[in-house]
């Protein structure tokens, strides 16, 4: 038993020995970072090329709950919480709905592209913009320094309602207008 | 002014494994375009809507990010990042109400269709 | 006797693999699967025992004896007989399904269902994550198990798996907000979102159902409507919809929807228990013995609920929601937040 237990020690201990030499942290760090990216992505580029509008509406579902992963990944847990139940659970389920009710019988062709010259002139526009983005991005030397900010709870509180008490009650108005604007026209003003 | 042509190979990697803002902002960017992508080839409102929501996540990704890479003492991108969520939620109610609306009269939820005050 | 916590348990196990290991990482590491095995294994377990104890409490109820030959007089290896059952059905796919999103359903819905257990405070200090912001993400995971109903009933390509997975979302999404909002009383009074910290707030003051009768009511009620169970079942009963977005699910995917289904009460009783019920608090037993005891006897209430109601129709279980639960605990927000305000002035 004694033997066995060197033994496993002697593994162990070459394992870990040779994980610190290749920085295991950062290598699992950043192969959570690039998992949850291509998850993101790949959905995204889904919403765009897919054919069916009802995939379309679900891989967005998908790209949301990637980058709200990533939220929690960049230790804010409470925004990945509000991006999990505002979009992914309101959003998508709204998009979806919808889907289904202004629904043709045959789904399999309901999300049309415009012509080619179209796409390629888009693709080109789009491009152009991620060009320019990554090359202001890759060329500002940006030090990375992260502060542990602690509880983001109280502390979002407290800007909520002091420094920032006026969006706070705009966006409360907004939200009420948005809730009767959509009711009235969803059912029509006239209609009982 | 980095001299792209001295970069080696293990210059990149190390680099793409050490993640930093640039990623996050890249990953915004790579998000956006897609969204623009789409939203300039779509026919249909509510895939526009879908499109525009990736836009809207992509900035989203930018604020929240800045927020933890860069020394602030205050929360301020997560509080904006909060309001945005909620303006684009509100938003979308209001345009998928529309889209019930345009489908009932029109019958079609296209764009193009959709040019009554044309001319 | 006074030291059987989960902890104690854990601490033992803990030393043990640190001795045949030697390294503390890996120790750390293993110990976190070893805690998502418990987990998974109290909701396996959850599963067969509820399906069992359903059918006898039903039964009971209704003067009768329930499953009695299975595995003696009572009946007790039922379970592994439906269980035998369902592996063994003929997996049928209907014609003209949207295959991939159809075949994801039932997996997708039990994701979020099981996702949660790591949330939950067995005993003290036993949370597999033991984050800031507990019950929110808690209640934005449970938010995610809306989706793959409507998948389900958009999929099979059946009219009555359409208008029931429509009508289960209906009934979803209104009953989330009065769950939110009966959750903040209790938020409020605790003065944190941390599922330890609620639990600690009630061992050393009194249980939050005195404090917050009307969100405990709010609560169970609401919960029940979640978890798709009877007086709010009209969506996947037998007699209404059959099965509504169910219907074309057979053998192993039904007992995944199923699976979800027992897990979902289970943890809606364990919610009820923390956020309600002083969580693993009590004064002579060991702390993973009274929240147990708390827990069943709130499954005991909720399958009480089930085989005493009749069903409600569709336009009264919205009108309910939003005409009566969602006005009530705003006023019970309102009041908690006086309430909790002139505590803290007088003290």
């Amino acid at each position: 038993m004694n033997e066995a237990v060197n033994l496993i020690h002697g593994v162990v201990n070459w394992g870990m020995g040779t994980a610190a030499d290749l920085d295991m942290g950062t290598l699992i760090d950043a192969s959570v970072f690039y998992a949850l990216m291509w998850v993101s992505v790949l959905s995204a580029l889904g919403v765009v090329l897919c054919k069916n509008v009802v995939h379309s509406a679900l891989l967005l579902t998908a790209s949301f709950i990637g980058v709200g992963c990533l939220y929690i990944y960049m230790s804010s847990p409470f925004i990945g919480a509000v991006q999990f139940l505002v979009y992914g659970g309101a959003v998508a389920i709204l998009i979806v709905m919808a889907l289904m009710l202004t629904r043709r019988d045959d789904m399999s062709e309901s999300n049309p592209s415009r012509n080619i010259w179209c796409r390629v002139g888009a693709a080109v526009i789009s491009g152009l913009f991620f060009c320019c983005m990554a090359l202001v991005t890759l060329l500002t030397p940006f030090k990375n320094v992260t502060v542990d900010l602690g509880d983001s709870v109280t502390g979002l509180a407290d800007m909520m309602l002091t420094k920032y008490i006026i969006p706070f009650e705009v966006a409360a108005v907004l939200l009420l207008i948005a809730m009767i604007g959509a009711l009235v026209l969803a059912k029509g003003a006239h209609e009982s | 002014m980095i001299d792209i042509f001295s970069l080696s190979v293990m210059d990149i990697v190390n680099w793409s494994l050490h993640v930093g803002l640039a990623h996050f902002l890249l990953l915004a960017a790579v998000l956006f375009s897609i969204g623009l992508y789409g939203l300039l080839t779509k026919k249909g409102i509510i895939s526009t809507l879908m499109c525009v929501e990736l836009m809207l996540n992509a900035a989203n990704i930018n604020l929240v990010a800045f927020n933890h890479y860069r020394p602030f003492q205050d929360f301020s991108g997560q509080l904006m990042a909060i309001f945005s969520v909620a303006v684009a939620a509100s938003e979308v109610a209001v345009g998928i109400a529309l889209a019930f609306r345009i489908y009932r009269e029109h019958g079609s939820i296209h764009v193009d269709e959709l040019n009554n005050m044309k001319g | 006797m006074e030291n059987i916590t989960v902890g104690a348990a854990a601490e033992w196990l803990r030393s043990l693999i640190l001795y045949i290991i030697g390294n503390e990482l890996l120790t750390d590491i293993v110990m976190k699967f070893v805690g998502l095995g418990a987990c998974i294994a109290v909701i396996l377990t959850a599963a067969i025992v509820l399906t069992y104890a359903e059918r006898k409490v039903c039964a009971f109820m209704q003067v009768r004896l329930g499953p009695n030959r299975v595995g003696g007089r009572f009946g007790l290896l039922q379970p592994i007989a439906d269980m035998l059952k369902l592996m063994s059905k003929e997996d049928i796919i209907p014609n003209g399904c949207d295959r991939v999103v159809w075949a994801l359903s039932p997996m997708l819905l039990f994701v979020p269902s099981a996702l949660i257990y790591g949330l939950f405070p067995f005993d003290e200090g036993a949370v597999f994550a033991d984050v800031n912001v507990g019950v929110f993400l808690l209640l934005a995971i449970s938010s995610q198990s809306v989706l793959p109903f409507l998948m389900g009933g958009y999929a099979s390509n059946s009219k009555y798996a359409y208008i029931g997975g429509m009508r289960t979302v209906a009934q979803m999404l209104s009953y989330e907000a009065p769950m939110v909002f009966s959750l903040l009383g209790v938020v409020m009074i605790t003065g944190s979102m941390r599922m330890n910290d609620i639990v600690a707030a009630q061992a050393e003051n009194v249980w939050f159902i005195v404090l917050q009768p009307i969100a405990f009511i709010i609560y169970i009620i609401t919960a029940t409507a979640e978890t798709n169970r009877t007086p709010f079942d009209l969506v996947e009963d037998e007699s209404e919809i059959v099965a509504g977005p169910f219907a074309e699910y057979s053998g192993m995917r039904w007992a995944l929807f199923f699976l979800a289904e027992y897990a979902n009460l289970l943890s809606i009783s364990i919610l009820t228990t923390t956020f309600f019920l002083g969580g693993w608090h009590g004064p002579f037993l060991p702390g993973v013995v009274w929240f147990w005891l708390k827990v069943l006897l709130m499954v005991f209430v909720f399958m009480w609920f089930r085989w005493t109601f009749p069903r409600t129709r569709i336009d009264q279980m919205l009108s309910f929601s939003w005409k009566v639960l969602l006005p009530l605990a705003l006023v019970n927000m309102m009041f908690t937040g006086i309430g909790v305000y002139v505590w803290r002035s007088m003290m």
